[in-house]
Protein backbone atom coordinates (compact mmCIF):
# COMPACT_ATOMS: atom_id res chain seq x y z
CA UNK A 1 0.00 0.00 0.00
CA UNK A 2 2.77 2.21 -0.09
CA UNK A 3 4.81 3.21 -3.06
CA UNK A 4 5.62 5.83 -5.31
CA UNK A 5 4.94 4.70 -9.16
CA UNK A 6 5.28 6.60 -12.19
CA UNK A 7 3.13 5.85 -15.22
CA UNK A 8 2.55 7.20 -18.29
CA UNK A 9 -0.83 6.91 -18.07
CA UNK A 10 -2.88 9.99 -16.35
CA UNK A 11 -1.71 12.41 -18.61
CA UNK A 12 -4.16 14.83 -17.41
CA UNK A 13 -2.43 14.76 -14.13
CA UNK A 14 0.92 15.94 -13.58
CA UNK A 15 1.29 15.09 -9.80
CA UNK A 16 -1.48 12.72 -8.34
CA UNK A 17 -1.43 12.15 -4.33
CA UNK A 18 -4.31 9.41 -3.20
CA UNK A 19 -4.70 9.21 0.42
CA UNK A 20 -1.59 9.93 1.68
CA UNK A 21 0.15 10.00 5.08
CA UNK A 22 3.34 10.33 6.88
CA UNK A 23 3.65 9.16 10.63
CA UNK A 24 7.14 10.47 11.74
CA UNK A 25 8.06 7.83 15.08
CA UNK A 26 6.77 5.10 16.58
CA UNK A 27 4.41 4.08 19.24
CA UNK A 28 3.38 6.81 21.84
CA UNK A 29 5.93 9.16 20.46
CA UNK A 30 4.42 8.84 16.99
CA UNK A 31 3.18 12.27 15.05
CA UNK A 32 1.26 11.96 12.50
CA UNK A 33 2.14 14.58 10.03
CA UNK A 34 -0.01 14.74 7.31
CA UNK A 35 -3.52 12.78 7.10
CA UNK A 36 -4.77 11.60 4.21
CA UNK A 37 -3.61 13.83 2.11
CA UNK A 38 -5.37 14.01 -2.12
CA UNK A 39 -4.47 15.98 -4.78
CA UNK A 40 -4.21 16.28 -7.95
CA UNK A 41 -2.41 19.02 -10.21
CA UNK A 42 -2.78 19.09 -14.05
CA UNK A 43 0.35 19.71 -16.31
CA UNK A 44 1.11 23.39 -16.33
CA UNK A 45 -0.59 23.82 -12.97
CA UNK A 46 0.62 26.43 -10.54
CA UNK A 47 -0.46 25.07 -7.00
CA UNK A 48 0.09 26.92 -4.21
CA UNK A 49 0.21 25.35 -0.44
CA UNK A 50 -0.49 27.40 2.09
CA UNK A 51 -0.93 26.37 6.06
CA UNK A 52 0.81 28.05 9.11
CA UNK A 53 3.61 25.93 11.16
CA UNK A 54 3.42 21.89 11.57
CA UNK A 55 1.15 21.17 8.39
CA UNK A 56 3.51 19.18 7.36
CA UNK A 57 3.87 21.16 3.76
CA UNK A 58 8.28 20.44 3.90
CA UNK A 59 7.01 17.04 4.68
CA UNK A 60 4.72 16.43 1.89
CA UNK A 61 7.25 18.27 -1.06
CA UNK A 62 9.53 15.59 0.25
CA UNK A 63 6.97 12.88 0.24
CA UNK A 64 6.40 13.99 -3.99
CA UNK A 65 10.42 14.33 -4.46
CA UNK A 66 11.19 11.33 -3.25
CA UNK A 67 13.24 12.11 -0.85
CA UNK A 68 11.04 10.53 1.69
CA UNK A 69 8.43 7.69 1.56
CA UNK A 70 4.99 8.13 2.56
CA UNK A 71 4.03 5.65 5.25
CA UNK A 72 0.67 5.41 3.88
CA UNK A 73 -1.27 6.17 0.19
CA UNK A 74 -0.11 6.67 -3.09
CA UNK A 75 1.71 10.01 -4.67
CA UNK A 76 1.76 9.51 -8.51
CA UNK A 77 3.71 11.14 -11.47
CA UNK A 78 3.20 11.68 -14.87
CA UNK A 79 5.86 10.09 -17.20
CA UNK A 80 9.37 9.19 -15.70
CA UNK A 81 9.79 13.09 -14.47
CA UNK A 82 11.45 13.14 -11.23
CA UNK A 83 11.03 16.44 -9.98
CA UNK A 84 12.89 19.43 -8.97
CA UNK A 85 13.18 20.43 -5.83
CA UNK A 86 14.24 23.77 -4.59
CA UNK A 87 14.49 25.33 -0.89
CA UNK A 88 14.54 28.42 1.11
CA UNK A 89 18.47 28.18 1.27
CA UNK A 90 19.65 27.92 -2.48
CA UNK A 91 21.66 25.15 -0.95
CA UNK A 92 24.62 25.78 -4.11
CA UNK A 93 27.59 24.17 -3.90
CA UNK A 94 30.38 26.73 -2.67
CA UNK A 95 33.37 25.34 -4.11
CA UNK A 96 31.63 25.35 -7.50
CA UNK A 97 31.51 28.80 -9.82
CA UNK A 98 27.79 29.60 -10.48
CA UNK A 99 28.48 27.55 -14.28
CA UNK A 100 29.68 24.73 -12.43
CA UNK A 101 26.80 24.48 -9.76
CA UNK A 102 24.49 24.59 -12.89
CA UNK A 103 26.15 21.93 -14.59
CA UNK A 104 25.96 19.49 -11.98
CA UNK A 105 22.95 17.99 -12.73
CA UNK A 106 23.77 17.82 -16.48
CA UNK A 107 27.17 15.83 -15.65
CA UNK A 108 25.30 13.85 -14.01
CA UNK A 109 22.72 12.77 -16.96
CA UNK A 110 26.19 12.47 -19.29
CA UNK A 111 25.55 14.96 -21.12
CA UNK A 112 28.67 15.34 -23.55
CA UNK A 113 30.90 18.57 -22.57
CA UNK A 114 29.99 20.68 -25.43
CA UNK A 115 26.03 20.46 -25.03
CA UNK A 116 26.39 21.11 -21.19
CA UNK A 117 28.42 24.28 -22.20
CA UNK A 118 25.33 25.71 -24.38
CA UNK A 119 22.58 24.55 -21.68
CA UNK A 120 24.26 26.40 -18.74
CA UNK A 121 24.69 29.53 -20.59
CA UNK A 122 21.01 28.98 -22.41
CA UNK A 123 19.85 28.55 -18.15
CA UNK A 124 22.05 31.25 -17.18
CA UNK A 125 20.42 33.77 -19.69
CA UNK A 126 17.05 32.26 -18.79
CA UNK A 127 18.02 33.58 -14.96
CA UNK A 128 19.54 37.01 -16.14
CA UNK A 129 22.67 36.08 -14.68
CA UNK A 130 24.90 35.10 -17.94
CA UNK A 131 27.68 37.71 -16.75
CA UNK A 132 27.89 36.19 -13.55
CA UNK A 133 28.82 31.74 -14.62
CA UNK A 134 32.59 32.57 -13.42
CA UNK A 135 31.79 33.83 -9.57
CA UNK A 136 31.28 31.71 -6.34
CA UNK A 137 28.14 32.10 -4.78
CA UNK A 138 29.49 33.69 -1.70
CA UNK A 139 30.03 36.65 -4.23
CA UNK A 140 26.01 36.89 -4.64
CA UNK A 141 23.13 38.38 -3.30
CA UNK A 142 20.99 36.18 -1.70
CA UNK A 143 18.06 36.73 -4.38
CA UNK A 144 21.14 35.96 -7.49
CA UNK A 145 21.92 32.59 -5.44
CA UNK A 146 18.02 32.11 -5.49
CA UNK A 147 18.03 32.10 -9.27
CA UNK A 148 21.27 30.66 -9.48
CA UNK A 149 19.67 27.60 -7.55
CA UNK A 150 16.57 27.80 -10.11
CA UNK A 151 18.84 27.75 -13.08
CA UNK A 152 20.56 24.55 -11.45
CA UNK A 153 16.72 22.89 -11.00
CA UNK A 154 15.74 23.89 -14.44
CA UNK A 155 18.95 22.02 -15.80
CA UNK A 156 16.86 18.99 -14.69
CA UNK A 157 14.68 19.46 -17.50
CA UNK A 158 11.73 17.85 -15.16
CA UNK A 159 8.32 19.59 -16.13
CA UNK A 160 7.47 19.21 -12.60
CA UNK A 161 9.15 21.97 -10.08
CA UNK A 162 8.81 21.94 -5.88
CA UNK A 163 9.28 24.56 -4.51
CA UNK A 164 9.77 24.78 -0.57
CA UNK A 165 9.61 28.71 0.49
CA UNK A 166 11.93 29.95 -2.24
CA UNK A 167 11.97 33.25 -1.71
CA UNK A 168 10.99 33.38 2.31
CA UNK A 169 14.59 34.77 2.80
CA UNK A 170 14.90 37.32 0.54
CA UNK A 171 13.57 40.67 0.94
CA UNK A 172 10.15 42.48 -0.90
CA UNK A 173 11.86 44.41 -3.51
CA UNK A 174 13.92 41.18 -4.69
CA UNK A 175 10.81 38.91 -3.87
CA UNK A 176 8.76 41.02 -6.12
CA UNK A 177 10.77 40.85 -9.12
CA UNK A 178 11.58 37.16 -8.45
CA UNK A 179 7.73 36.57 -9.05
CA UNK A 180 7.56 38.11 -12.29
CA UNK A 181 10.96 36.09 -13.22
CA UNK A 182 9.31 32.88 -12.09
CA UNK A 183 5.90 33.65 -13.46
CA UNK A 184 7.77 34.08 -16.76
CA UNK A 185 9.70 30.86 -16.96
CA UNK A 186 6.29 28.76 -15.78
CA UNK A 187 4.89 30.31 -18.66
CA UNK A 188 7.82 29.93 -21.02
CA UNK A 189 8.78 26.24 -19.93
CA UNK A 190 4.74 24.93 -19.19
CA UNK A 191 5.92 23.99 -16.00
CA UNK A 192 3.86 22.60 -13.70
CA UNK A 193 4.84 23.69 -10.24
CA UNK A 194 3.73 22.82 -6.20
CA UNK A 195 4.80 25.81 -4.35
CA UNK A 196 4.66 25.56 -0.47
CA UNK A 197 4.63 28.96 1.05
CA UNK A 198 3.18 30.56 4.50
CA UNK A 199 3.13 33.93 2.49
CA UNK A 200 -0.95 34.12 1.26
CA UNK A 201 0.26 37.20 -0.51
CA UNK A 202 2.42 35.50 -2.96
CA UNK A 203 0.33 32.73 -3.10
CA UNK A 204 -2.60 34.68 -4.41
CA UNK A 205 0.26 36.77 -6.45
CA UNK A 206 1.63 33.44 -7.83
CA UNK A 207 -0.87 30.36 -7.85
CA UNK A 208 -4.09 29.02 -10.21
CA UNK A 209 -4.69 27.09 -7.27
CA UNK A 210 -3.98 27.70 -3.19
CA UNK A 211 -4.38 24.76 -1.46
CA UNK A 212 -4.64 24.92 2.35
CA UNK A 213 -3.40 22.78 5.11
CA UNK A 214 -4.63 22.21 8.63
CA UNK A 215 -1.99 22.26 11.04
CA UNK A 216 -0.94 18.71 13.17
CA UNK A 217 -1.98 17.01 11.67
CA UNK A 218 -1.88 18.46 8.01
CA UNK A 219 -5.41 17.84 5.64
CA UNK A 220 -6.26 19.88 3.06
CA UNK A 221 -9.34 21.69 4.53
CA UNK A 222 -10.23 24.60 1.96
CA UNK A 223 -9.11 24.99 -1.86
CA UNK A 224 -9.53 27.75 -4.41
CA UNK A 225 -8.98 28.79 -7.65
CA UNK A 226 -7.15 32.33 -8.50
CA UNK A 227 -8.68 33.49 -11.37
CA UNK A 228 -7.30 36.70 -11.72
CA UNK A 229 -5.84 37.76 -15.14
CA UNK A 230 -1.90 37.16 -15.98
CA UNK A 231 0.58 39.03 -15.26
CA UNK A 232 -0.61 39.97 -11.96
CA UNK A 233 1.10 42.62 -9.21
CA UNK A 234 1.06 41.71 -5.60
CA UNK A 235 -0.52 44.86 -4.86
CA UNK A 236 -3.82 44.87 -7.17
CA UNK A 237 -7.10 44.74 -5.40
CA UNK A 238 -8.23 41.25 -7.36
CA UNK A 239 -4.74 39.12 -5.72
CA UNK A 240 -5.62 41.33 -2.06
CA UNK A 241 -9.19 39.96 -2.24
CA UNK A 242 -8.29 36.34 -2.76
CA UNK A 243 -5.44 37.19 -0.35
CA UNK A 244 -8.28 38.10 2.54
CA UNK A 245 -10.43 35.01 1.93
CA UNK A 246 -7.69 33.04 2.66
CA UNK A 247 -6.09 34.23 5.33
CA UNK A 248 -9.48 34.78 7.26
CA UNK A 249 -9.83 30.76 6.64
CA UNK A 250 -6.00 30.20 7.91
CA UNK A 251 -6.48 32.56 10.86
CA UNK A 252 -10.00 29.96 11.68
CA UNK A 253 -7.92 27.44 11.61
CA UNK A 254 -4.79 29.01 13.49
CA UNK A 255 -7.07 29.93 16.29
CA UNK A 256 -9.07 26.19 16.54
CA UNK A 257 -5.20 25.06 17.86
CA UNK A 258 -5.53 27.94 20.39
CA UNK A 259 -8.52 26.75 22.47
CA UNK B 1 -4.11 45.13 -14.14
CA UNK B 2 -2.24 44.37 -17.91
CA UNK B 3 -2.38 48.18 -18.52
CA UNK B 4 0.03 48.65 -15.63
CA UNK B 5 2.36 46.56 -16.77
CA UNK B 6 3.36 47.48 -20.18
CA UNK B 7 6.11 45.15 -21.35
CA UNK B 8 6.87 43.48 -18.27
CA UNK B 9 9.77 41.93 -20.03
CA UNK B 10 11.97 44.51 -20.35
CA UNK B 11 10.99 46.46 -17.49
CA UNK B 12 12.39 43.26 -15.32
CA UNK B 13 15.59 43.12 -17.16
CA UNK B 14 16.52 46.50 -16.07
CA UNK B 15 14.93 46.10 -12.75
CA UNK B 16 17.07 42.57 -12.17
CA UNK B 17 20.77 43.76 -13.45
CA UNK B 18 19.81 47.46 -11.40
CA UNK B 19 19.26 45.40 -8.24
CA UNK B 20 22.28 42.64 -9.01
CA UNK B 21 24.88 45.92 -9.47
CA UNK B 22 23.39 47.80 -6.03
CA UNK B 23 23.34 44.41 -3.91
CA UNK B 24 26.88 43.29 -5.01
CA UNK B 25 28.99 46.61 -5.14
CA UNK B 26 31.41 46.92 -2.85
CA UNK B 27 32.32 43.56 -2.28
CA UNK B 28 35.76 43.00 -3.73
CA UNK B 29 38.11 44.99 -1.15
CA UNK B 30 41.36 43.77 -1.34
CA UNK B 31 44.89 45.08 0.13
CA UNK B 32 47.64 44.82 -1.91
CA UNK B 33 49.62 41.70 -1.66
CA UNK B 34 52.88 43.57 -0.81
CA UNK B 35 51.19 45.16 2.55
CA UNK B 36 49.69 42.14 3.08
CA UNK B 37 52.77 39.89 3.02
CA UNK B 38 54.34 42.67 5.32
CA UNK B 39 51.29 42.43 7.80
CA UNK B 40 52.22 38.75 7.68
CA UNK B 41 55.87 39.02 7.89
CA UNK B 42 57.00 41.26 10.21
CA UNK B 43 55.44 40.11 13.96
CA UNK B 44 57.16 36.45 12.98
CA UNK B 45 60.76 38.65 12.17
CA UNK B 46 60.06 40.79 15.23
CA UNK B 47 59.33 37.66 17.42
CA UNK B 48 62.98 35.89 15.55
CA UNK B 49 64.82 38.74 16.61
CA UNK B 50 63.28 38.65 20.62
CA UNK B 51 64.00 35.14 20.47
CA UNK B 52 67.72 35.12 19.32
CA UNK B 53 68.42 38.32 22.01
CA UNK B 54 66.91 35.89 25.14
CA UNK B 55 69.10 33.10 23.62
CA UNK B 56 71.86 35.21 23.72
CA UNK B 57 71.02 36.79 27.31
CA UNK B 58 71.17 33.66 28.60
CA UNK B 59 74.34 32.69 27.19
CA UNK B 60 76.11 35.98 28.52
CA UNK B 61 74.74 35.27 32.03
CA UNK B 62 77.19 32.22 31.96
CA UNK B 63 74.27 29.91 32.95
CA UNK B 64 75.84 26.82 30.89
CA UNK B 65 79.38 26.81 29.70
CA UNK B 66 80.07 27.80 26.55
CA UNK B 67 80.53 23.62 25.01
CA UNK B 68 77.06 22.73 26.30
CA UNK B 69 74.96 26.07 25.37
CA UNK B 70 76.86 28.00 22.43
CA UNK B 71 75.27 31.11 21.65
CA UNK B 72 73.44 32.32 18.62
CA UNK B 73 76.57 33.92 16.56
CA UNK B 74 78.40 30.55 16.71
CA UNK B 75 75.45 28.53 16.12
CA UNK B 76 74.25 30.57 13.10
CA UNK B 77 77.80 30.33 11.59
CA UNK B 78 77.50 26.84 11.53
CA UNK B 79 74.45 26.20 10.02
CA UNK B 80 76.45 28.63 7.33
CA UNK B 81 78.94 25.88 7.19
CA UNK B 82 76.27 23.10 7.71
CA UNK B 83 73.87 24.54 4.77
CA UNK B 84 77.02 24.32 2.04
CA UNK B 85 77.59 21.15 3.14
CA UNK B 86 77.10 17.65 1.47
CA UNK B 87 76.03 16.35 5.02
CA UNK B 88 73.15 18.42 5.59
CA UNK B 89 71.94 17.97 1.58
CA UNK B 90 72.49 13.75 1.71
CA UNK B 91 70.68 13.83 5.25
CA UNK B 92 67.84 15.62 3.83
CA UNK B 93 67.56 13.58 0.93
CA UNK B 94 67.05 10.35 3.04
CA UNK B 95 65.10 11.98 5.85
CA UNK B 96 62.65 13.39 3.05
CA UNK B 97 62.33 10.29 1.28
CA UNK B 98 60.89 8.86 4.33
CA UNK B 99 59.00 11.57 5.42
CA UNK B 100 57.55 11.28 1.89
CA UNK B 101 56.80 7.95 2.00
CA UNK B 102 55.53 7.35 5.77
CA UNK B 103 53.22 10.44 5.02
CA UNK B 104 51.58 8.51 1.69
CA UNK B 105 51.27 5.30 3.32
CA UNK B 106 49.70 7.18 6.50
CA UNK B 107 47.23 9.25 4.15
CA UNK B 108 46.22 5.80 2.32
CA UNK B 109 45.18 4.17 5.55
CA UNK B 110 43.71 7.25 7.37
CA UNK B 111 41.65 7.83 4.27
CA UNK B 112 40.29 4.36 3.67
CA UNK B 113 40.43 3.91 7.63
CA UNK B 114 37.98 7.57 7.60
CA UNK B 115 35.81 6.52 4.98
CA UNK B 116 35.21 3.24 6.62
CA UNK B 117 34.34 4.43 10.01
CA UNK B 118 32.76 7.26 8.18
CA UNK B 119 30.47 5.09 6.36
CA UNK B 120 29.39 1.84 8.45
CA UNK B 121 27.63 2.20 11.85
CA UNK B 122 29.50 -0.81 13.09
CA UNK B 123 32.93 0.13 12.38
CA UNK B 124 32.87 3.60 14.27
CA UNK B 125 31.10 1.85 17.31
CA UNK B 126 33.94 -0.88 17.39
CA UNK B 127 36.78 1.77 16.77
CA UNK B 128 35.41 5.15 16.44
CA UNK B 129 37.07 6.59 19.98
CA UNK B 130 39.79 3.87 19.41
CA UNK B 131 40.93 6.40 16.57
CA UNK B 132 41.34 9.11 19.05
CA UNK B 133 42.55 6.93 21.70
CA UNK B 134 45.59 6.31 19.28
CA UNK B 135 46.16 9.76 18.34
CA UNK B 136 46.83 10.47 22.23
CA UNK B 137 49.25 7.47 22.26
CA UNK B 138 53.04 9.15 22.11
CA UNK B 139 54.82 7.69 18.82
CA UNK B 140 57.87 7.12 21.11
CA UNK B 141 56.12 4.15 23.12
CA UNK B 142 55.60 2.48 19.63
CA UNK B 143 59.58 2.16 19.05
CA UNK B 144 60.33 -0.65 21.27
CA UNK B 145 57.67 -2.95 19.80
CA UNK B 146 58.36 -1.41 16.08
CA UNK B 147 62.35 -2.42 16.72
CA UNK B 148 61.20 -6.02 17.98
CA UNK B 149 59.19 -6.62 14.93
CA UNK B 150 61.24 -4.94 12.27
CA UNK B 151 64.32 -4.61 13.54
CA UNK B 152 66.87 -1.12 13.24
CA UNK B 153 65.48 -0.18 10.09
CA UNK B 154 63.81 1.66 7.59
CA UNK B 155 60.20 -0.53 8.48
CA UNK B 156 60.34 0.34 11.94
CA UNK B 157 60.24 4.15 11.04
CA UNK B 158 57.34 3.72 8.78
CA UNK B 159 55.70 1.52 11.29
CA UNK B 160 55.58 4.46 13.63
CA UNK B 161 55.11 7.49 11.47
CA UNK B 162 51.99 5.41 9.57
CA UNK B 163 50.93 4.76 13.15
CA UNK B 164 51.42 8.16 14.33
CA UNK B 165 49.89 10.08 11.56
CA UNK B 166 46.85 7.48 10.56
CA UNK B 167 44.66 8.18 12.95
CA UNK B 168 44.53 12.23 12.67
CA UNK B 169 44.06 11.74 8.65
CA UNK B 170 41.39 9.40 9.80
CA UNK B 171 39.90 11.89 11.91
CA UNK B 172 39.45 14.51 9.74
CA UNK B 173 37.63 12.14 6.84
CA UNK B 174 35.71 11.38 9.93
CA UNK B 175 34.40 14.70 11.28
CA UNK B 176 34.16 16.22 7.37
CA UNK B 177 31.86 13.31 6.35
CA UNK B 178 29.70 13.69 9.36
CA UNK B 179 29.22 17.48 8.56
CA UNK B 180 28.26 17.44 5.47
CA UNK B 181 25.42 20.10 5.00
CA UNK B 182 21.96 17.91 5.40
CA UNK B 183 20.76 20.70 2.82
CA UNK B 184 23.35 20.28 0.39
CA UNK B 185 22.82 16.34 0.25
CA UNK B 186 18.93 16.36 -0.48
CA UNK B 187 20.04 18.67 -2.76
CA UNK B 188 22.86 16.84 -4.11
CA UNK B 189 20.20 13.32 -4.31
CA UNK B 190 17.73 15.68 -5.90
CA UNK B 191 19.98 16.92 -9.13
CA UNK B 192 20.41 13.16 -9.65
CA UNK B 193 23.37 12.21 -7.37
CA UNK B 194 23.69 9.06 -5.74
CA UNK B 195 25.70 6.04 -4.39
CA UNK B 196 29.21 6.82 -5.94
CA UNK B 197 28.05 9.90 -7.55
CA UNK B 198 27.18 11.14 -4.28
CA UNK B 199 30.71 10.87 -2.72
CA UNK B 200 32.51 12.04 -5.61
CA UNK B 201 30.01 15.27 -5.87
CA UNK B 202 28.81 16.26 -2.81
CA UNK B 203 30.20 14.77 0.35
CA UNK B 204 33.96 14.72 -0.47
CA UNK B 205 34.41 18.22 -1.57
CA UNK B 206 32.35 19.33 1.20
CA UNK B 207 34.62 17.38 3.58
CA UNK B 208 37.62 18.59 1.93
CA UNK B 209 38.31 21.55 4.56
CA UNK B 210 37.86 19.21 7.36
CA UNK B 211 40.57 16.84 5.47
CA UNK B 212 43.00 19.36 4.90
CA UNK B 213 42.58 20.00 8.58
CA UNK B 214 43.29 16.45 9.18
CA UNK B 215 46.46 16.05 6.61
CA UNK B 216 48.26 18.83 8.21
CA UNK B 217 47.87 17.49 11.78
CA UNK B 218 48.93 13.90 10.47
CA UNK B 219 51.81 15.88 9.02
CA UNK B 220 52.75 17.18 12.36
CA UNK B 221 52.70 13.82 13.77
CA UNK B 222 54.51 12.17 11.17
CA UNK B 223 57.46 14.80 11.62
CA UNK B 224 57.44 14.27 14.86
CA UNK B 225 57.67 10.45 14.66
CA UNK B 226 60.15 10.16 11.88
CA UNK B 227 61.99 12.38 14.15
CA UNK B 228 61.84 10.13 16.67
CA UNK B 229 62.65 7.26 15.07
CA UNK B 230 66.10 8.50 13.30
CA UNK B 231 67.37 9.22 16.59
CA UNK B 232 66.73 5.81 17.86
CA UNK B 233 67.00 3.59 14.92
CA UNK B 234 70.42 5.24 13.58
CA UNK B 235 71.10 3.23 10.27
CA UNK B 236 74.72 3.57 9.48
CA UNK B 237 74.61 3.65 5.61
CA UNK B 238 72.38 5.95 5.99
CA UNK B 239 72.83 9.72 7.56
CA UNK B 240 69.55 10.69 7.95
CA UNK B 241 69.04 14.37 9.88
CA UNK B 242 68.00 12.30 12.69
CA UNK B 243 71.35 10.22 12.96
CA UNK B 244 73.44 13.52 12.31
CA UNK B 245 71.70 14.84 15.34
CA UNK B 246 72.63 11.48 17.16
CA UNK B 247 76.03 11.69 16.16
CA UNK B 248 76.32 15.30 17.16
CA UNK B 249 75.10 14.55 20.50
CA UNK B 250 77.82 11.60 20.65
CA UNK B 251 80.92 14.18 19.88
CA UNK B 252 79.63 16.80 21.90
CA UNK B 253 79.32 19.25 18.99
CA UNK B 254 76.94 21.47 20.47
CA UNK B 255 77.02 24.13 17.66
CA UNK B 256 76.52 21.39 14.93
CA UNK B 257 73.31 20.27 17.03
CA UNK B 258 71.85 22.93 17.48
CA UNK B 259 72.26 24.36 13.83
CA UNK B 260 70.73 20.78 12.79
CA UNK B 261 68.06 21.59 15.37
CA UNK B 262 67.23 24.78 13.34
CA UNK B 263 67.40 22.68 10.20
CA UNK B 264 64.30 20.37 11.73
CA UNK B 265 62.26 23.20 12.89
CA UNK B 266 62.69 24.88 9.78
CA UNK B 267 61.50 22.24 7.64
CA UNK B 268 58.28 21.03 9.67
CA UNK B 269 57.63 24.84 9.70
CA UNK B 270 57.90 25.09 5.13
CA UNK B 271 55.82 21.48 4.73
CA UNK B 272 52.68 23.59 7.65
CA UNK B 273 52.88 26.24 5.90
CA UNK B 274 52.23 24.36 2.79
CA UNK B 275 49.24 23.37 3.97
CA UNK B 276 48.45 25.95 5.82
CA UNK B 277 48.14 27.72 2.29
CA UNK B 278 46.67 24.94 0.62
CA UNK B 279 43.91 25.57 3.45
CA UNK B 280 43.45 28.84 2.99
CA UNK B 281 42.78 28.83 -0.81
CA UNK B 282 39.86 26.39 -0.10
CA UNK B 283 38.10 28.33 2.08
CA UNK B 284 38.91 31.69 0.19
CA UNK B 285 37.23 29.48 -2.78
CA UNK B 286 34.44 28.58 -0.32
CA UNK B 287 33.88 32.35 0.72
CA UNK B 288 35.08 31.62 4.33
CA UNK B 289 37.59 33.26 4.69
CA UNK B 290 36.35 37.07 4.25
CA UNK B 291 33.37 37.67 6.22
CA UNK B 292 32.93 40.63 4.20
CA UNK B 293 31.18 39.16 1.41
CA UNK B 294 28.21 37.73 3.66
Amino acid sequence: MTSTTTTPASATKAVALAGVTKVYGRGTNAVLALDGVSLDVAPGEFVCLVGASGCGKSTLLNLVAGLDRPSGGRITLAGDASPGLMFQEPALFPWLTVEANVETPLKLRGLPRAQRRERVAELLRTVHLADFGRKRPHELSGGMRQRVALARTLALDTPVLLMDEPFGALDAMTRDILHDELERIWTERKLTVLFVTHNVREAARLADRIVLLSSRPGRIIYSTRVDVPRPRRLDAPEVAAVAAEVTDRLRTEVGRHGQ
Amino acid sequence: MASDTLAPATRTDAEISGLDALEIAGREKEASRGARLWAGTWPKLAALALALALWQVVVWTGWKDPWALPGPGPVLADLGRYVTSAALWDGLATTARRAVVGFAAAVAVGLLLGLAVARSRVLRAAIGSMITALQTMPSIAWFPLAILLFQLSEQAIFFVVVLGAAPSIANGVIHGVDYVPPLLLRAGRNLGARGVNLYRYVIAPAALPAIVAGLKQGWAFAWRSLMAGELLVVIAARTSIGAQLTYARDFSDAERLMAIMIVILVVGLLVDAAFGAADRAIRRRWGVLDQGGQ
